[in-house]
Formats: structure tokens, sequence, C-alpha cells
């Protein structure tokens, strides 16, 4: 039983590393684009500790080399960072945080953090997963984001990493074990298929948010069909 | 302070405020079952989102491209059952793989 817990931990801390490792990567890239596009060292590594949610700082920056006023970069952003609120919602019983741990706790809620939290199977390895991922993300996401800002060029693109392949490959394998139920693989299928239909025609981080609507649909479906689809 | 400073530092107020949103909805509220299974079933939707816009789209545009590949070799790994990293690595691989031959 007690290995089995020191196993768990250590198949946690593991995958927390590795992505805070693919995030890192990630970071160098944020920091040298951000300077790039003509925020300061201060500015680029301000929004790494502050808005800490890599998506809308990739946003923000690319409003703003592309010459767009700094309310679009803003707006942009915040559209963003909406779904961390959604992720919020669904944490906040998991992680059961109380006091000043609310807002340190809050702070880490970001997609990798999430899908780190969904995927296990019990709240003491979703507490666990949740504070690894969000640790090891914010170091190496800042420590980057630094680097990279002062390193600028240096830089390779992400692209020829593949790690634009890596994220979508990590959340696939995290969400992974919860698609055997037939409610939670309706809902991913749903959820895709919405925000790629909605792409073309929506500002980015719409189309992702756009994905609720199906799983509430999913979820009065079941309610008014009157039985679990489990 | 300039104009650029203001946006980011609302950009990273905001930020972690829609966060903090989360945790403080009323639970009278999210504890409504109709609203509480929605909330279950929330992130599958939109991670399942995430994944399909940053695989098969760039910039508003749909595209099928080296990322698509490497996500195919990342689904066919998980029914595999292969561990964590071999998955990330290797979807990255393919892709990286990919854009250096074509």
């Amino acid at each position: 039983m007690n290995t089995d817990l020191q196993a768990d931990r250590r198949r946690i801390a593991r995958d927390a590393i590795a992505i805070g490792v693919a995030t890192g990567a990630y970071g160098l890239s944020y920091g040298a684009i951000a300077v790039a596009s003509g925020l300061s060292v201060a500015q680029a590594s301000f929004l790494s500790l502050f808005a800490f949610t890599g998506a809308s700082q990739f946003a923000l920056v690319g409003v703003v080399g592309a010459g767009g006023s700094v309310v679009a970069a803003g707006a942009a952003a915040l559209l963003l960072g909406a779904r961390n609120t959604l992720y919020a919602v669904r944490l906040a019983d998991v992680l059961g945080v109380h006091g000043l741990r609310r807002p340190l706790a809050a702070h880490l809620v970001i997609d990798e953090t999430t899908a780190m939290a969904v995927a296990q199977p019990d709240p003491a390895d979703a507490r666990r997963a949740f504070w690894y991922t969000g640790a090891a993300v914010f170091l190496c996401w800042n420590v980057a984001t630094l680097v990279g800002a002062l390193a600028g060029d240096l830089i390779a693109d992400p692209a020829a990493l593949g790690l634009d392949a890596a994220f979508p490959a990590a959340f696939l394998a995290l969400m992974a074990p919860r698609l055997r139920e037939r409610p939670a693989l309706l809902a991913a299928i749903a959820g895709a298929a919405v925000a790629l239909l909605a792409t073309p025609f929506l500002p980015a981080g719409l189309p992702v948010l756009l994905a609720v609507v199906p799983a509430l649909a999913i979820t009065l479906w079941q309610r008014a069909a009157g039985r679990s689809v489990r | 302070m300039t104009a650029l400073w203001v946006a980011v530092v609302i950009t990273g107020a905001g930020c972690f405020l829609l966060k903090l949103a989360g945790f403080a909805l009323p639970r009278r509220l999210v504890e409504h079952p109709a609203v509480r299974g929605a909330v279950e079933l929330a992130p599958v939707s939109l991670l399942a989102a995430l994944i399909a816009v940053g695989a098969f789209t760039t910039a508003h545009r749909l595209a099928l491209d080296a990322r698509a590949a490497g996500l195919a070799v990342a689904a066919l790994l998980v029914v595999a059952r292969a561990p964590f990293l071999v998955i990330v690595i290797a979807a990255a691989a393919t892709a990286a793989g990919l854009r250096a031959v074509v």
C-alpha cells in the first residue's frame, strides 16, 4: 500500500516535471517573441509572474507585435484567460483550499494543472498532481521567460522541435482515461467539433470557451433522459 | 506609466481575477445537480477543444499539417497504453521529423 503511494507520487512528479520542462521550452520562445514585439524584459516577466497563463500572454504580445492597440491586446488576453474561470469552478471542490492558499491555488489554475488534476482517479492524487504541476510549470515558465527575453534570437523555433504537437498530445494522453466514460467521450468530441467549426468566425479564445455548451447540453440531456449513460 | 504598461498590469490582474472568480462562485449555485454535472464535464470539453484548435487550426483557419500526424501517433500510443512521456516525445518527434523531411 505504502509502495503504491510512493509509486503514485513518483509517477505524478515525473509527469509534472515533464510538463514543466515542455512549458519551459515554450517560455523561452514567449520571452524572445515578447521582446521582439516591443515589450521590455520587465513587462514580459511581469506577465509570466502575474498573468501566468501562456495562451493569453502569447495573444497579448502577438497583437502588440502586429501593431494592434493595447486595448485589443488586453482584450484578446482576457478572452483566452476566461477558460481558467471554468477550470477553477471544477477544481474548487477537489482542492478544498481556504485562506491564503486560495489565491495561491487560483493563480496556478491553467490548462496543464487542470488536465493533470482531472486525469487522476482519486482526490488525493488530483491535489498532488495540481500542486506538483503548478510548481513545476510556474518555475520553468518564469525562468524560461527571463532567459528567452534576455537571449532573444538564440532560441529555436518551437515548431522546429515539434513542441506545438507536444501539447495537444500531452492533453490527449492526460484525458484518455476519462474518455472511457460515455458522457465524457461525447463531451470531448462535441467540444472539439464546436471549437473547430467556430474557429474561422470568432476571435481567438471564444471557440474553446464555446465548448462548454455541449458539456451543458449533454448534462441536461442526461437528466431529461432520467438515467446515467455511464 | 506607458499605455503598454497599463495593458500589461491590467492583463496580469485580470487573468488572476478570472481564475479566482471560479473559486469564489457561490457553492450553492455549483451544487445544483445540473450545474454539477456540467462542471464535471466542462474541463473535458474545453481541453478537447484546446487539443483540436492546437492541432488543426492556424490563425483562424483549419489546417492539416505535421501537428495532426503527431496527434495521430499520440492517439495510437494512448491506445497501446504507452507511458505519458513516451507519448509526448513521440508526438513532438513525429512533427519535427516530418517538418525536417518535407
